[in-house]
Formats: structure tokens, C-alpha cells, sequence
């Protein structure tokens, strides 16, 4: 058994902070194995659920890009594989945004009565996502039997780029989880920017049709861009050019932001539940 | 070897009194609008409000410490800050060895997974590790009696159900340092029981214990030394005996002598006036309240203003729900006007613990009441027991000892 001597005082979380979160790593698993166990509970199609959500929303995004603003002409491959890498991603972005934003409130009766690292939290919001991500990758097999497309070897980086469209959502999330329990604005917003986002990110689009604008840098700093311009790249291979310009600055956001965020969190972890 | 040392522990909170501002629509909407352009401070006024201040004390390894106080006394922000679960505004705590805390039973039980779900998720926020929670898991089950339901989402769980899942998940930690929050508040007796039980069974294994309760029986059983909360300081820290001491005397509203000087002053009528009335216990082995052991006198003196009267005194003794436990008489006598004493005994090992009220009534002529005075003093029984292991209210009105039950073996065959 350790035998530690822990301090307790004002301003000062644990000394032997991320040996703590690594000793309970086990609360990591079970936390995100409850949200997953618990997503589909009392439903009729249960993980069906997961199938369903990404193939409504590419088949929308298809129809609506695709057919009515004709973007499908300008494309060399079948334009369901072009939208689902861009699907994949966002929500599993956009997701795991809301749910670690929401993390420290929804969980606020473990915050309010036990004690462990806070960052175990939002952190284990990651399995969720995770597993609807393996069932969205799954339909993109099954598209590609049926339109006989042979996805390329770059495919074997796609684990990367979904790490870092969680780490992108981890910055953001982690910093807006802190703010959402003193300022429950947050809750108001984030459902606002998952709305909105995907227009503003290359999901139903290539990010080729924009990259010759004048606003295109701007239009990178938003992480999901760099992201999606890489899934694809791992996915349709020739089809898709790894794209510099949107992943440099998606790297940057990301480093930036998470090790704000855990210092924003950390400053604030201890201090939660007097305002819960 | 120290435990926990505490030092200087103090904690503040801001409380911020919002005005009751908008009567109506109209009057919110342009509040709201004026707010928006406005600082909000005009509209607030701020207290600050400290919850603990400047608590120190120091808890050796295998202590087990009772904490006590009214209300807002601080016992459960002390337990938060020791806990980790919020920080001090200022001071510090070390502590040595594994600590588990117990605010709640069944924390982060989520309600659509089952029990055996619940018991791993809920093991695992607590600290313990799977492997710890698989070789206890049939222990845990039988201690909480749900085999049956083992399988069902705990949001069917009746509330005892739940709670003595909670419990028996809690009980099986293993920490070094327990601390535990009024978790007893809650369940039936028959739970308590268990809960005590198994309470007792982690001290007696030299663990430190921290235990926030209400219930003094449980903390005089439990504990070898309390500490006394009160408005965020600490009164009192010491021998679990002495600190209980003058906690019960700090909460008691009770007095033990009413006394006037003149008739004048006195109440009663112009046949006869009270002077004195007060109780008397006579403590034993050290004692310094009054417990179910303690044999009680009620003295009584009143002025008597009649020339020659047939006088006799009732005292009725009454418990907190106010029913009657007994109503005893004297002799009537004949006395003549002057100061008349009157004395009633009551042995120890009679009352239960609880409150009591005494009334007096002077009756003239066995059947005339000229004076009844009502709850005229009052006193608290505290509890005192030994030789057993449970700790939860002993029922009925009295305790005597002197009715003896016995059992004996009258067969050797089973």
C-alpha cells in the first residue's frame, strides 16, 4: 500500500498529480465504460443507434451537396466517400465537445462527494465517441464494397488524425467544462457551435473549393478543418492531397489549447464543487 | 505515529444576497436590459462567512474520532477539505496512509445500470481496484441481501435496497483512514445495526476512523476521542467521554434548578407559592451527565399560606412526546402557613434515555388541585450502555434494570 504523505492546502492540488491519475486509470475505464453502457439503455435499436446517425447524416449531406448544390460533379470518386471521413470525424468532434464541456457538471455528485484527479472526468468521455467513430469507419467499408473503392495505405494514420480531432475537442472542452460550472452560459453555447460548425468545417465539402480564397488561413484555425483534410487523406489516398496548410495550424491549436486547458483545470479542480 | 495533522485549517465562503427585484414582466424585461449595460455588484451585497476558522488538531494512527456539533458547526466542511473534495481558504492537513471517504452511500450509482454494474463503477470511484472488488464481490452482495436483483438497474431498487448496496460496497473498502458522514441517518434500525456493526469491526482492527454523527450513543461506542465543533471553531478536543460532556451541555435547553427569592415573585396562587424546584442527580463513577444509570432527586420547596391545610404533593413525569411515564403522590399531611419541602427519588437504572418534564400539582383535601404548575423543570437522560454491540435507540418509555430476564439451558439435544 503507498504510504504517501499527502498535503492538503489552499491553491496547491496533489503533488504527485498525473502518478495519481495514473493509478487510477482504472476510473478512467469504468467512467467511460458506464457512458457507453448506459448510451443506448431503454432504446429499441440500441447500438443500431450508431450505425444510424452517421449514415442519416452523410446521406443528408450527400443529398444536399452533393445532388442540390452539385458539388458531386467536380468529383472523381462516388461523393458518399468523400462526405462520410468528413461525418466521422465531426461528430466524433463534435461529441466529444459537448460531452466533456458538460463533464464536471453532469458528473457533479462524484465532484460534490469523492475525491480523485477531476481530469479522469473528461477524459474518460473519450470512450463514447470512440466507439461510434469504429461504427462510422465500419459503414466506410461497407461503402466501399459496394461503390468497389480500395482505400489507400495511408489508411494506417487514420487512428492519428482521429487522436488529434479528440485532443482538438479535449482543449476546447476541457476549458469550457471549467468555465460551465461557474458560468452555466456554457451549456447554452456549445449546442450552438456543434449547429453551426459544420459549415464552417470541410465535412460536406472538400476544403479544396475554399482554398483559394483570400479568408482560407482564417478558415484553418479551426482545428476540425486540419483534421478532416487529414482523414481523407488517409482514407481516399490520390484522391485527396495531404494538405500543409490546414494541418500546421491544427497542430498548433491543439498543443495550445490542451496544455491551457489542463492548466486552466488544474488552477481550478479544487475550487469546483463550491460553486456546483 | 500521526495520521492526520491538521493546522490551522480555515474556510471561507462569500455569500452573495441578491434583491428581490422585478415584480412583473415589464419590470423584468427592463431589468434585464439594464443589466446587461450595468455592473452587477449594485445589485449585490456580500458576506463573508467562515465555515471553519483557525481548526487544528492532530489524529494519531488508530484513533477513532468522533466529530460533534449543531448544525453549521463546520463538521462536514471539515470532512470535505480532509477528504480533498474542496480546498482551505488557508492552513494545511497532512495526511499519512490510504484515506477513503464515505459522504454519501451509493455516490455515482448510475440508475439504469444494475446492481452488479453499480457495484463495480461504484467500487471504482471510491478507489478501490477491480481485482479487490471481484474478490469481495460475493461478500459484498450477501452483506447487501440483493442476490435476487442482481441483475436489475438499480433505479427499481427499493430505497433500502439501494442504500444497503451502498453500504455493504462502502463497507468493504480497506483503507487506512476511514472518514464517514451521517450515512447512519438513513435506513432502517435493523441496517443501523449492521452499519455499527461493521463500523466496529474496521476500528477494532487499529484503522483510524472519522466519524461525523448525531447520534452520541453511536459516537460514545464507537470513538476513543471526539472533537467539538461549533460556529467553525473548535471547542473542544480530547477524551470522547469529557468532549460529549460538554457538548450535551452546550445544546441542552434544559435547566436543572428554578429558584425565586420572595413570594412575591413566585408562582403559585395566594394559597401557596413555589420557592424552589430543582433536580439533583447524583453522579457516580465519574460520570458528569446524567445517563440511565444517574438516580435522580427532585427537590421541591413552596410557601404555604394557609393557616392549617390537608395538603398532599403529585408529580407527574413526562417524556418529549409528552406522554404521562408516571404520576406518584405524597402522604397527605397537615401543615401549618410556612415553607413545606417536598422531595421525590428517582433510581437510576429506571429512566430511558430521552428528555423528561416534571409537573407539580398541590392538592389540598386529596381532591382539591389549588396549585398545578406545568413543566416545571426539565432535564435530559443520556444514554449509557454496555456489554453489547448495537447502538441504536433502546425502545420504551422506561429502562429498569431490576426486571430481570433470564435464559438458561434445559436440554442438550438440537
Amino acid at each position: 500500500m503507498e504510504r504517501d504523505e499527502v498535503v492538503i492546502k489552499a491553491g496547491k492540488s496533489a503533488l504527485h498529480y498525473w502518478r495519481e491519475v495514473w493509478r487510477q486509470r482504472e476510473l478512467f475505464w469504468i467512467l467511460g465504460k458506464r457512458d457507453v453502457m448506459v448510451r443506448y439503455k431503454q432504446t429499441v435499436l440500441g447500438v443500431a443507434w450508431g450505425v444510424i446517425r452517421p449514415l442519416m447524416t452523410a446521406m443528408v449531406m450527400v443529398f444536399a451537396f452533393g445532388k442540390i448544390a452539385k458539388l458531386e460533379q467536380d468529383s472523381s470518386i462516388p461523393y458518399m466517400l468523400v462526405v462520410i471521413p468528413g461525418v466521422i470525424i465531426w461528430l466524433f468532434f463534435s461529441q466529444s465537445l459537448s460531452q466533456i464541456s458538460n463533464s464536471i457538471v453532469g458528473n457533479g455528485n462524484l465532484v460534490s462527494k469523492v475525491y480523485f484527479p477531476r481530469i479522469i472526468i473528461p477524459f474518460s468521455s473519450l470512450l463514447v465517441g470512440l466507439l461510434d467513430a469504429m461504427i462510422a469507419f465500419a459503414m466506410f467499408f461497407v461503402f466501399c464494397i459496394y461503390y468497389q473503392f480500395i482505400p489507400s495505405w495511408h489508411i494506417i494514420f487514420a487512428p492519428i488524425f482521429l487522436f488529434l480531432a479528440y485532443l482538438g475537442a479535449f482543449g476546447a472542452g476541457l476549458f469550457a467544462s471549467v468555465l460551465n460550472v461557474k458560468y452555466r452560459d456554457i451549456a447554452q453555447i456549445i449546442p450552438f457551435v456543434v449547429q453551426f460548425g459544420y459549415f464552417i468545417s470541410p465535412v460536406a465539402y472538400s476544403s479544396e473549393r475554399v482554398r483559394n480564397e483570400w479568408w482560407y488561413p482564417i478558415y484553418n484555425l479551426n482545428p476540425v478543418a486540419g483534421t478532416i483534410d487529414g482523414l481523407r487523406w488517409c482514407l481516399l489516398g490520390d484522391f485527396a492531397d495531404f494538405n500543409w496548410q490546414s494541418f500546421i495550424p491544427m497542430l498548433i491549436f491543439v498543443a495550445i489549447s490542451v496544455l491551457f486547458s489542463i492548466w486552466f483545470f488544474r488552477k481550478n479542480e479544487n475550487s469546483f464543487v463550491d460553486h456546483l | 505515529m500521526k495520521a492526520i495533522s491538521i493546522e490551522n485549517i480555515s474556510k471561507k465562503y462569500i455569500l452573495s444576497h441578491k434583491k428581490k427585484k422585478y415584480q412583473n414582466l415589464k419590470e423584468s424585461m427592463s431589468g434585464f436590459f439594464s443589466e446587461l449595460f450595468t455592473s452587477k455588484d449594485e445589485e449585490e451585497t456580500k458576506e463573508v462567512f467562515w465555515a471553519l476558522k483557525n481548526v487544528s488538531f492532530d489524529i494519531e494512527q488508530g484513533d477513532r474520532i468522533g466529530i460533534v456539533g449543531s448544525n453549521g458547526a463546520g463538521k462536514s466542511t471539515l470532512l470535505k477539505i480532509l477528504s480533498r473534495i474542496t480546498e482551505p481558504t488557508s492552513g494545511q492537513v497532512k495526511v499519512n496512509g490510504r484515506m477513503a471517504s464515505l459522504l454519501e452511500v451509493g455516490t455515482g450509482f448510475h440508475p439504469e445500470l444494475t446492481g452488479r454494474e453499480n457495484i463495480f463503477l461504484n467500487g471504482a470511484i471510491l478507489g478501490m481496484k477491480q481485482h479487490e472488488i471481484r474478490s469481495q464481490f460475493d461478500e459484498i452482495v450477501s452483506f447487501a441481501g440483493i442476490e435476487k436483483f442482481l441483475d436489475t438497474p438499480v433505479k427499481r431498487y427499493s430505497s433500502g435496497m439501494y442504500v444497503r448496496l451502498g453500504f455493504a460496497i462502502a463497507a468493504h473498502l480497506e483503507p487506512e483512514i476511514l472518514i464517514v458522514d451521517e450515512v447512519l441517518a438513513v435506513g432502517d434500525s435493523e441496517f443501523q445495526k449492521k452499519c455499527l456493526g461493521k463500523m466496529k469491526d474496521v476500528s477494532s482492527s487499529g484503522r483510524t476512523i472519522l466519524f461525523v454523527s448525531h447520534n452520541a450513543t453511536a459516537i460514545q461506542g464507537l470513538c476513543n476521542k471526539a472533537a467539538f465543533l461549533q460556529k467553525g471553531h473548535l471547542i473542544k478536543y480530547g477524551e470522547v467521554g469529557e468532549v460529549l460532556h460538554d457538548y450535551m451541555t452546550s445544546i441542552s435547553k434544559f435547566q436543572l434548578q428554578q429558584n425565586w427569592e420572595t413570594p412575591e415573585e413566585a408562582p403559585g396562587t395566594d394559597q401557596v407559592r413555589i420557592k424552589n424546584i430543582e433536580v439533583v442527580p447524583e453522579f457516580i463513577n465519574g460520570s458528569k451527565n446524567i445517563d440511565v444509570r444517574t438516580p435522580l432527586k427532585v427537590n421541591i420547596e413552596f410557601w404555604n399560606m394557609l393557616e392549617s391545610a390537608h395538603l398532599n404533593l403529585s408529580m407527574f413525569l413526562y417524556n418529549m412526546t409528552g406522554e404521562c411515564v408516571f404520576n406518584v403522590g405524597s402522604q397527605a399531611k397537615t401543615f401549618s402557613k410556612g415553607l413545606i419541602k417536598g422531595m421525590l427519588e428517582i433510581p437510576g437504572n429506571f429512566l430511558n434515555d430521552g428528555s423528561y418534564y416534571i409537573s407539580v400539582m398541590i392538592v389540598k383535601d386529596t381532591a382539591d388541585p389549588i396549585f398545578f404548575m406545568e413543566d416545571a423543570i426539565s432535564f435530559d437522560v443520556a444514554d449509557w450502555r454496555e456489554g453489547t454491540n448495537w447502538y441504536g435507540k433502546w425502545p420504551g418509555a422506561v429502562r429498569p434494570i431490576n426486571i430481570p430476564v433470564q435464559t438458561w439451558k434445559i436440554d442438550g439435544l438440537i
